[in-house]
């Protein structure tokens, strides 16, 4: 590819649009931004820079609310999913993308199929699972419905696909284990897809609402989002402090997204040299 | 399969565990209670507990608030696992959904004669009794008022100590509290006007009534405001938005919104405002009666209630009677007003002079004298009706007549389902 | 995994290399299956069940047949309903999917910037819905707060209801839901993209292929798995829109997906039926009329892409 200084026209012109495209991508977070801070007073004028700046909100957050406790819970819950999914996920579609036996198609749409059920029809059933089981109230409980995913195996079976078989054919002529095949051979190739995954199950766990919600009552078992619900009252809602706790909740993902970026361009050498 | 095979496991631990601690812990009852999340009611109700707890050391409270959005979700999901409370705060307006659905078992007549609640609360607490049996009691109640903002009415000339008293002063009023820009759009509303918050109750209980109607039937199951009467008040009301142009459904997006922000300088709302606009700074208002029309005043009162569950039985019913009437006694509702500034449901406690001069309450509490509580069967779908009339007519483009009629037909056919046997 | 040892293993041994490999794919995805059986598949079969019954979460569930479906037909709001959702699925696909292609086949080239451009683009990804929302509910406001229709005033159009409209109100909710969606898209696309190796390009570069030639052979048939993927999800995800539209729609008191239903996609008629109504078994009902929806339009998505 070319660098900079070779650059054609065309491509400075899609560059400038690419920015601006981001730009105006990120505008409504920017609002957001400012929202969270100004006071309760001008919340409601819709400027982009706050009058009187305060960082008032962000204090009320994390001295008046069970803020720390939300945030360990969090994070505990999406780090804990994202590595079982991780592994589980990236194991049945490197399964189903590269051996051949009878019920693989069945076994394949059966899970797609999970995606096809709305969370709010499961919740119940998990419930009455959950109560009976005495998980209630504990980060296993938050946790246990979103360890392997339809989502996620479908991802990684779509790259698997495009790994070459040769490459795991030699492994095996070469007498290694399957399981070591999958980890040590096939793994690695699809680190570009592993990294989306992982950043994909992370913030669907840190955002997950309804679950959450409705598996504990124990306030410091709330995850984030359950917590910043009790800032919407009966009759009115505090703004600015939901956009205190959209910045808040943003920054945690910003980093994991950031990191694994990285991986997805590290990713991308590997599988290059090998392809 | 699974579920049995996992509840009889979970059934034989629970049997071991509970030989073990039951004799620990004899005669002691632990019951719970729920209320949505809300920081003043929240400190309340852990006052009232921890009173209650030293007169009964043989009960013990467990006291679960909840968002106030999923209070509904999380109840229907604990419902089906036997799981949730045995004293519950709900809407009154619930109350019918939740005993349609078994949730809740009459009060017991013991301690709570039917006569005595009668006699003692306000009289639109006598919603809560259904056949002859009390339901469900409130702690306190609510009633609406005018708030005008002083600052806007010193700025369109207007003295800013003389609110509107009647209609036609509130009209007039409005008019002259509008602002629209050289192309004609609202940038100051006369008089905040939204559906979804209080106005379909304004609308409902008060306006109907003034112009000589009546909203409902007497029995309540059939709906009677497209008489020629509901049909004036009707127009009434869709005058602000349609005719004199003080109003727009959807500015600011709500109605509090355009109040707090000095955009709207009238609005009809609760005593459960006050703590809001005093809040925001900038905002200098006022609050009094509402406006009289044809020499009635009226007003809508609501209450949130609290009620046993079907869930309470044998001893952990007794008990939950027993702090629920705690909930209602005077002793409570003194707490009540203090902390939550939400007004006495027992008409001694809230009509003491101290409490009917107040300057922000007083309003209020005069109010309740010409309160009525609608019999809702769903005050979630029949405000939605409300709203969606009020689309009908700016969006659809629905004359008053064709609007009113289609949303009698859509509430006719709700109360009709309610009240057929199931 | 294929280690030998006792009665078993000697079994394994004499077995051909298709059946071991069979028994290790089956050993593979024991665990999973047990797990999707368990969270999944018991709670689906259940809501088909509850479908049948007129379940209202506390008296036993009573089989009423297929009542809850003749209920549904002859339902205005579900008819509605449907087609709202159809239609963000017919606008929202082509339109997101279109859109992220684009950007993500740009950035791919982009050196300078390519970690910071591709933050911007995900960052809407990452907020969540509530927050999205009351600032694009802002957006839509009358002057004089309202951006755009600043914006149209500025330039002497005249002012648009968007939210406050039958007509305009979904597009209008459907704009902020792609401008989420894209972050998503772009991460997938762009791991695809990279996922192409490198020698495919080199040995077309070497072959004088133009870029466009390159887009058509090499780039979009590598793409194909990637595609197939985004097109399913995209499509799971837009039948199911929920969030976003309870967000947009019903701030204050109002019953979210107004006005006048005009917004309202399937699965929050099925969340108040479930959980406003208390009516699980016409709720359950709509879910499987969902589920089967869905399962076609991935079925023919997925055999088309076979082609």
């Amino acid at each position: 590819m070319t660098g900079w200084q070779t650059a054609r026209p065309g491509r400075v012109i899609a560059w400038t649009l690419l920015v601006l495209g981001g730009i105006v991508m990120v505008m409504p977070f920017v609002f957001m931004l400012s929202a969270s801070l100004k006071y309760n007073h001008e919340v409601y004028e819709l400027s982009l820079w706050p009058k009187e700046p305060t960082l008032d909100n962000y204090r009320y957050l994390f001295q008046e609310t069970r803020f720390v406790s939300w945030f360990v819970t969090s994070l505990i819950v999406a780090t804990i999913t994202t590595l079982s999914v991780l592994f589980f996920d990236s194991l049945v579609g490197y399964t189903l993308a590269k051996f051949e036996f009878r019920g693989r198609q069945v076994v394949f749409i059966a899970i797609l199929s999970t995606l096809m059920i709305p969370t709010e029809m499961l919740v119940i059933p998990w419930y009455i699972l959950a109560k009976d089981m005495g998980w209630l109230d504990t980060y296993w409980g938050i946790l246990f419905p979103g360890l392997m995913t339809g989502f996620g195996t479908f991802l990684m079976r779509q790259f698997f696909m495009s790994v070459p078989n040769d490459l795991i054919e030699a492994a095996r002529i070469d007498g290694v284990g399957e399981f070591r095949i999958w980890w040590q051979v096939a793994l690695p190739l699809v680190t570009p897809a592993l990294s989306a995954l992982a950043i994909f199950v992370f913030l669907g766990n840190w955002t997950a609402f309804l679950w959450p919600l409705i598996s504990t009552t124990d306030k410091d078992m709330y995850t984030l989002p359950v917590g910043f619900a009790s800032f919407t009252g009966e009759f009115q809602t505090e703004w600015e402090m939901i956009m205190t706790g959209a910045m808040v909740a943003t920054l945690p993902a910003l980093v994991v997204f950031i990191l694994l970026q990285k991986y997805i361009i590290r990713g991308i050498m590997l599988a290059g040299l090998k392809g | 399969m699974i579920k049995a095979w996992m509840s009889r496991s979970v059934a034989a631990l629970a049997l071991t565990l509970s030989i073990g601690v039951g004799a620990a812990r004899a005669q002691v009852v632990e019951i719970e209670y729920w209320q949505y999340t809300f920081p003043q009611r929240v400190k309340a109700i852990n006052e009232l507990i921890t009173k209650f707890q030293q007169a009964n050391p043989q009960i013990r409270v467990k006291h679960t608030d909840l968002p106030y959005n999923d209070y509904r979700t999380r109840i229907a999901a604990a419902l089906p696992a036997g799981q949730g409370p045995d004293v519950m705060q709900l809407f009154y307006g619930w109350l019918g959904d939740y005993t349609r659905a078994k949730l809740l078992q009459p009060l017991p007549a013991d301690v709570f004669p039917p006569a005595r609640i009668d006699a003692e609360f306000f009289p639109m607490v006598r919603e809560m009794k259904v056949d002859g049996q009390y339901y469900a009691l409130p702690t306190a109640v609510r009633s609406l008022a005018l708030f005008w903002n002083k600052r806007l009415f010193r700025e369109a000339g207007l003295d800013p100590e003389k609110p509107p008293q009647t209609l036609d002063e509130l009209v007039e009023m409005a008019k002259r509290l509008t602002r629209r820009d050289a192309g004609g759009n609202l940038t100051q509303a006369g008089m905040a006007v939204d559906p979804a918050a209080q106005d379909h109750h304004w609308w409902r209980e008060v306006l109907v009534r003034q112009f000589g109607g009546t909203p409902y039937s007497a029995d309540g199951r059939t709906v009677t405001y497209t008489s020629p009467q509901g049909l004036a008040a009707t127009r009434f009301f869709a005058d602000f938005f349609t005719t004199h142009r003080v109003a727009e459904v959807g500015f600011m997006t709500d109605q509090v919104t355009q109040f707090r922000s000095s955009r709207a300088a009238l609005t009809i709302d609760g005593s459960f405002r006050l703590a809001a606009f005093d809040g925001q700074r900038g905002l200098e208002y006022g609050v009094t009666t509402l406006p009289t029309h044809n020499g009635i005043a009226s007003n809508f009162g609501s209450y949130w209630v609290n009620a046993i569950t079907t869930k309470a039985t044998g001893a952990k019913r007794d008990a939950a009677a027993r702090f629920l009437a705690y909930l209602v006694s005077p002793e409570a509702m003194e707490l009540w007003l203090r902390e939550v500034g939400e007004l006495p449901a027992r008409v001694e406690v809230a009509s003491t002079p101290a409490n009917a001069n107040h300057p922000k309450y007083g309003p209020f509490i005069r109010g309740l004298e010409t309160a009525v509580a609608t019999n809702f069967v769903d005050e979630t779908a029949q405000r939605q009706i409300m709203i969606d009339f009020v689309d009908r007519l700016k969006i659809a483009g629905a004359s008053v007549e064709a609007a009113l009629a289609e949303a009698a037909r859509a509430e006719q056919a709700l109360l009709d389902r309610a009240n057929s046997p199931r | 995994m294929a280690q030998s040892s006792g009665f078993g293993g000697a079994l394994y041994e004499g077995l051909t290399i298709g059946q071991k490999r069979a028994v290790t794919a089956w050993l593979f995805l024991a665990l999973p299956i047990v797990f999707y059986a368990l969270v999944r598949f018991y709670p689906t079969a259940q809501a088909f069940w509850l479908s049948l019954t007129n379940w209202n979460l506390l008296t036993a569930p009573g089989f009423i047949g297929l009542a809850n479906y003749q209920r549904m037909m002859v339902d205005p709001v579900f008819w509605q309903v449907m087609g709202n959702t159809l239609l963000y699925l017919a606008l929202g696909l082509p339109l997101s999917l279109g859109l992220a292609f684009l950007i993500a086949y740009h950035l791919d080239r982009v050196r300078v910037g390519h970690a910071v451009i591709r933050a911007l683009y995900f960052i809407p990804h990452i907020t969540t819905a509530v927050a999205i929302a009351w600032v694009w509910r802002w957006f839509y406001q009358p002057v004089p707060v309202g951006l755009f229709n600043e914006v149209l005033t500025v330039v002497g159009l005249p002012q648009q209801p968007f939210l406050r409209s039958t007509t305009q109100a979904l597009p209008a909710v459907l704009v902020p839901a792609i401008w989420s969606l894209l972050g998503f898209q772009i991460v997938i696309f762009l791991a695809g993209l990279r996922a192409i190796p490198q020698s495919y390009y080199e040995a077309a570069a070497i072959d004088g292929a133009g870029s466009w030639q390159i887009l058509r052979e090499i780039t979009l048939p590598q793409l194909m798995p990637t595609l197939v993927f985004l097109c399913v999800l995209t499509t799971i995800g837009l039948l199911r829109i929920f969030d976003i539209v309870y967000a947009m729609t019903g701030g204050g008191r109002a019953a979210p997906g107004g006005p006048l239903n005009s917004t309202k996609p399937l699965v929050l008629y099925i969340y108040e039926s479930a959980f406003s109504s208390f009516e699980m078994g016409f709720a359950a009902a709509q879910t499987v009329v969902l589920f089967l929806i869905l399962l076609a339009i991935t079925m023919i998505q997925l055999k088309v892409s076979k082609k």
